[in-house]
């Protein structure tokens, strides 16, 4: 085989892909050089957090020999269990019972204990040596600072300042940046990064060279004007916001919350200030006399799962619904994961069970109910409701494309007239309460101001306060994630303790405190990034960069990341001209392997058979396909989109078998590539005119030499075999809905269309680099 | 190939300790899957490989689950009570019931009044269990099960219940055990999933099956359960067009790898390298999977043995067949679903019509991998969800009644692979509502069905945003009692 001597050239490489794909690795702790200060939260803490805390952290109740790790007071204090002793003494190693206790060769006293399947490392019992050496300084954790903005370094590299940030990193690790793309390519880039499609070919000419009044700026403003923008923003945001089309459990029947799925769009679309975004989704309905629109806002509260299981116990599950606004509040918007403190003190971060059920108090007061009946009274939306009318659509509400005259019902947010009491859950359950609290947040990110209303309205405010440390770092995070690939922050969800630290702490902090400067500007932020040098840069991948940085995590070169599976959708669809490119509306469903609903239904609700829609409902963007919760999607799922069980804020990239028979045999892609072969063929004479526009369109840029003469024999190859077996030349064009003319029906188009389907599987087509 | 480039990796990196610990091809990819820097040299690296899996010698290689999705009452099945019958009528006396949480269903009900089995049981084998006469087959081969009369579990609804079982959580999104077992033991076959799904429906009423059962979670998507179809392509997108030969996909496959070698020429990401090598395996499975899912060619003596239903695809006979095929030829973990059981009315008539779906398949199962040598090897389970209650639920009458959910005490089978056979474990009281004896929580089983597979349930973790997960939780015991 022509490319088994690269295969084999290559094993290694592979093989550190293999990790990198499936393994979670943050990056490796700085190394220090001689003399040079220990940092407690980026060496200590997250040795202490990962090995110590589970014992001797905030946890009350779980706490060993009533030592406390993780707060100067508690390190310092005298031990209780060994008196004159001490777990930590500034500068002196001998004294400090720390370190006895973890260079011990005694099984009994060595710490971790053995049984924990916890170990250190020398390098960890190293540095912890040395911290103590050093005077054993604790820090505030560093994502519960004030974001402050940092002085920019001078560097000269770059066109603003993200780049002098990386930059400096680059320098540091004696990496060179690499050389701008080509224009094509960033033209390619920067289109799926702000609108999630492939660039037409009318817009490859324009900016082609970015000549004249056609300078890349245009290019981002014109992007990031299209309404394709909020349709590949909205992504991100209902995978956070777990936003499906069906109740999930058991029966499963549908639900119409897409309203909501529109109202993203559309805030996206008008760049609704990121502090808005979120109080209007948190609190809309408390705000002095909400609109419709707002109101629409707060069913991001609403879209969790909600069972129709005749028989359930009702308290059992409003509990759970709080629980999962909770959690998704702490996961998606703050970027803790919370949940531990659902059962007991959290193990790692500063939050208990008590500040868990107060911020869960937030939540707690709205109407709606546990249960509303089994499947067989569902409806398509549960109380509290918001009714939009014919005048709400022409009006305020003008973004939802509704498709007829009926009334739409949305689950969204309502509070109770007289307020529930909230109580501490012990061990979580719904039948065990204790003690009684408040609304409140955890203090050690940031005290709940007096001034605030002790509602949803007041927790949005503190959400979006300037001194909050967490939402704009945790947002410019899930941006930077979106564009590089991976957070700054690797861990988006997790900025506690145990999270992974910042590649680049000081340009997290620029962007977030730049971010707050701007209003929250959301566009503006994107606007930044992709103009940054760091972002242009040329993906290649050279040998230097493998030794050094094989996981980019420095970011001398532009990443190349495969796409979400809406946009793969989207780029086969947009590239064969089939793409309809209506915004919103109701949920379709596309052509789905038969029987994947069937084999797995109650029988019960109106979803126990797949119906799939025809017309232009076939060629939609992925991002409308209906999602039926214990039945998601299959080609989202063979790509790793979430499966909206529960807010999920990264997703990961494989690269798997299953992918490849997706892409080879769904007939959405085989019929997008007879379509664009029949139309090229039609358009022109030469099949080597046909093959250049086809490339052009799937792959955005012009053909190689090379790529031409193998494009140009295997579609001869092909030819041949369809003039001698006409019948599969007839076969393998009859795909699809979408019509053909008989006088189309020729072995070139079918040859043409096998070109094509070899293009929408080629790497770099559904790669972004 | 494969093995080809894999040994040239090896010449390039740890030939030295992958020899020594003499790990197949399968397992250098768990290997890098495990310890992040298995190929970096690093010391830590090479000590975690030193303590990595199996972490004992297995029993088991492979596991078959029976699951019989809905609930199957333990009171028809394994675990009888004539008590219920001589006291058919009466309340359920409160010290029994002990505050016991009802669900929605039965709570508001007056009265909670015994029934016994419609059903006669026997006893049956050396063991002398007893099982009921709605499973002729079972029955037959008694002293080979392992028989479970003391399981209880948390959750009081089928969700939650069911994705207790299978991930160890009722909240969802967490690895299912077939998840975990693919990715701690990996694949025996390259050209199979390690973790293969098979549904079918009863009769009886139906609780539906969800995906996200068979979801990896936070694992790598590869460990997936792939879910086999019983319409013309067994594997979602297998088979290819109308019109395309073999011949002309090898065409393009070829086509696809001098592209992406270009584009690698350009890039040199190794991804693209990747890449090429998914598109040979799908190839390969192309040709695996329809050989396998192809039960025309088996002999008359299996057919006879799995019933004839086995021959009509998307039945639990057929999917009995399909497992063990599946199994035998490395896969790592099948998990079959069979809906219907969920008995709140009319009990005795559903109940024959889901026994006769399973009875004789299930025994035939057992039967088929004794004859080949493989049921010491493969764990069969056969088990719900949660049990029933003991009280009626809605009218009764001797030979019409239903049962409502109920957690605190059911029964399930397991048979082969390292567990001690002829065994019944664990004991209700008279009224079979509480266990008396020997209790195992789900997550015991869990531990226990790890430890089979040579993992300490308690060390296959996996950390995600910040916290270490593993199937158990924090919770469960190996129940050594039960292994042989």
């Amino acid at each position: 085989m022509t490319y088994s001597s690269l295969i084999r050239g290559l094993i290694w490489i592979l093989s550190v892909v293999s990790i990198w794909s499936c393994s979670e690795k943050s990056a490796t702790p700085p190394k220090l050089l001689d003399g040079e200060q220990l940092s407690y939260n980026f060496h200590i803490r997250p040795i202490l957090s990962d090995k110590c805390f589970a014992c001797h952290g905030p946890d009350a109740n779980k706490r060993e020999a009533n030592l406390r790790l993780d707060t100067e007071e508690g390190a310092f204090a005298a031990l209780k269990e060994s008196p004159g002793k001490f777990a930590l003494v500034a500068g002196k190693p001998l004294n400090s019972e720390v370190y006895h206790r973890i260079t011990s060769a005694d099984p009994s006293l060595i710490m971790p204990p053995p049984e924990s399947n916890l170990s250190l490392t020398e390098t960890e019992v190293q540095l912890i040596t040395r911290w103590i050496e050093q005077g054993a300084k604790y820090e505030p954790h560093w994502a519960f600072t004030r974001v402050e903005k940092p002085k920019v370094p001078s560097i000269d590299w770059g066109t603003n300042e993200i780049d002098r940030f990386v930059a400096a990193k680059i320098k540091s690790k004696g990496l060179e940046p690499n050389p701008e793309a080509s224009s094509f390519e960033l033209i390619k880039r920067a289109s799926l990064d702000l609108t999630g499609l492939p660039p037409s070919l009318e817009l490859l000419e324009k900016y082609a060279g970015f000549k004249g009044a056609n300078t890349y700026d245009k290019l981002l403003d014109q992007l990031l004007n299209s309404p394709a923008y909020g349709e590949k923003m909205a992504i991100l945001w209902l995978d956070i916001s777990r936003y499906s089309d069906s109740y999930g459990y058991q029966d499963d029947n549908i639900r119409s919350q897409w309203p909501y799925r529109d109202w993203v769009i559309h805030a996206f679309n008008k760049n609704l200030p990121y502090d808005q975004f979120l109080t209007w989704q948190l609190a809309g309905d408390l705000l002095p006399n909400p609109t419709k629109e707002q109101i629409l806002a707060t069913a991001f509260n609403r879209n969790h799962k909600y069972t129709e299981e005749g028989g359930i116990i009702e308290e059992e599950y409003r509990v759970e619904y709080v629980l999962d606004k909770t959690n998704t509040f702490s996961k998606g918007i703050l970027g803790i994961t919370m949940e531990c403190a659902q059962c007991h003190d959290h193990k790692y971060d500063p939050v208990s069970q008590k500040e868990y059920y107060q911020l869960y108090a937030f939540f707690n007061n709205s109407q709606e109910k546990g249960f509303e009946g089994d499947v067989s009274v569902s409806k398509p939306a549960k109380t509290p409701i918001l009714w939009v009318e014919q005048d709400d659509l022409e009006g305020v509400l003008s973004f939802i494309n509704h498709p007829d005259t009926s009334k739409l019902s949305i689950s969204v947010m309502g509070e109770l007239e007289e307020k529930r009491t909230t109580y501490i859950l012990n061990r979580g359950a719904y039948d065990a309460p204790t003690l009684p609290v408040e609304a409140s947040t955890p203090t050690s990110i940031l005290s709940f101001s007096p001034s605030f209303e002790k509602n949803r309205l007041g927790l949005a405010k503190w959400t979006t306060h300037r001194d909050n440390p967490l939402t704009a770092r945790v947002f410019v995070n899930l941006i930077w994630q979106e564009i590089f690939g991976r957070g700054i922050v690797k861990s988006a969800g997790d900025f506690g303790m145990q999270g992974d630290l910042p590649t680049h702490p000081e340009l997290l902090n620029w962007l977030a405190a730049d971010f707050m400067e701007h209003d929250w500007n959301m566009k503006g932020l994107l606007k930044t990034i992709l103009l940054s040098a760091t972002y242009r840069q040329s993906a290649s991948i050279s040998s230097t960069h493998l030794e050094i940085d094989p996981d980019n995590f420095y970011l001398a070169r532009a990443p190349r990341l495969r796409l979400p599976a809406e946009n793969i959708q989207d780029l086969v669809l947009a590239s064969s001209g089939l793409l309809v490119g209506e915004i919103g509306g109701p949920s379709v469903k596309p052509y789905q392997p038969s029987g994947l609903w069937e084999a797995a239904t109650s029988g019960r609700g109106v979803l126990a058979n797949y119906q799939q829609d025809t017309g232009n409902k076939l060629y939609r963007r992925g991002i409308y396909n209906f999602i039926k919760l214990t039945v998601p999607p299959p080609k989202a799922i063979i790509f790793d989109s979430s499966n909206r069980d529960r807010c999920e804020i990264t997703r990961n990239r494989t690269n798997t078998p299953l992918q490849a028979l997706a892409m080879m045999n769904d007939p959405m892609v085989l019929e997008a590539a007879r379509v664009l072969a029949t139309r090229l063929g039609e358009k022109f004479k030469q099949s080597d005119q046909a093959i250049n526009e086809a490339f052009k369109r799937i792959v955005c840029r012009e053909l190689k030499t090379e790529e031409k003469e193998l494009l140009q024999n295997y579609y001869e190859t092909e030819l041949k075999h369809f003039q001698t077996n006409p019948k599969d030349a007839a076969a393998i064009l009859d795909v699809g809905e979408y019509p053909i003319h008989p006088r189309a029906i020729t072995p070139q188009n079918a040859a043409l269309m096998q070109v094509i389907v070899s293009l929408y599987n080629l790497e770099e087509t559904i790669t972004k680099s | 190939m494969d093995k080809e480039f894999l040994e040239q990796g090896l010449n390039h990196n740890r030939r030295k300790f992958l020899s020594r610990l003499s790990l197949g091809v399968g397992s250098v990819a768990l290997g890098s899957l495990l310890i992040p820097d298995l190929f970096s040299g690093k010391k830590e690296a090479e000590e975690s490989l030193m303590r990595a899996l199996p972490h004992f010698a297995p029993k088991a290689k492979r596991i078959i689950y029976l699951f019989q999705n809905g609930a199957p009452s333990q009171l028809e099945t394994f675990d009888y009570k004539p008590q219920l019958i001589k006291s058919f009528g009466q309340e359920l006396p409160e010290s029994i019931r002990m505050g016991q949480r009802l669900t929605g269903m039965t709570a508001g009900q007056d009265s909670f009044p015994l029934v016994g089995s419609y059903f006669d049981f026997n006893q049956y084998g050396e063991s002398r269990a007893w099982i009921s006469s709605l499973f002729p087959h079972i029955s037959s081969v008694v002293d080979d099960l392992c028989i479970i009369k003391s399981m209880h579990t948390e959750a009081i609804n089928h969700d939650p219940a069911l994705t207790f079982f299978q991930t160890g959580a009722q909240v969802g999104n967490r690895p299912s055990m077939g998840s975990w077992l693919s990715y701690g033991l990996g694949s025996e076959n390259e050209n199979l999933p390690a973790f293969c799904v098979l549904l079918s429906r009863g009769k009886g009423n139906g609780q539906g099956v969800y995906s996200k059962l068979w979801s990896s979670g936070f694992l790598d998507a590869r460990h997936q359960g792939v879910q086999f179809s019983s319409s013309e392509d067994p594997v979602l997108y297998l088979s290819d067009a109308e019109g395309v030969d073999k011949n002309q996909r090898r065409r393009m496959l070829d086509q696809l790898a001098a592209m992406n070698e270009l584009s690698y020429q350009e890039f040199n990401d190794p991804q693209i390298t990747t890449k090429v090598q998914q598109y040979e395996m799908a190839f390969r499975m192309q040709t695996a999977v329809p050989e396998i899912t192809d039960v025309s060619k088996e002999p008359d003596a299996v057919v006879k043995l799995y019933g004839p239903d086995c021959l009509v695809p998307g039945t639990y006979a057929a999917n009995c067949l399909l497992a063990r095929k599946l199994s035998e030829n490395g896969v790592r973990f099948v998990q079959l679903y069979h809906q219907g059981w969920d008995t709140h009315d009319n009990l005795p008539n559903q109940m024959i019509g889901q026994a006769k779906d399973v009875d004789q398949a299930s025994a035939a199962l057992i039967t088929d991998l004794k004859q080949r040598g493989l049921l010491d090897e493969t764990l069969v389970i056969w088990g719900g969800e949660f049990g029933r209650t003991n009280y009626c639920q809605g009218k009764i009458a001797p030979e019409n009644y239903g049962r409502d959910h109920h957690p605190r005490a059911f029964s399930i089978f397991m048979a082969g692979g390292g567990v001690k056979s002829g065994m019944v474990y664990g004991e209700t009281d008279d009224f079979g509502y509480n266990i008396q004896e020997n209790p195992v929580h789900v997550h015991d089983f869990q531990a226990t069905v790890m430890h089979l597979m040579g993992i300490d349930h308690e060390k296959l973790i996996y950390k995600h945003l910040g916290r270490r997960y593993r199937l158990t939780y924090v919770h469960g015991k190996v129940v050594s009692d039960l292994i042989a």
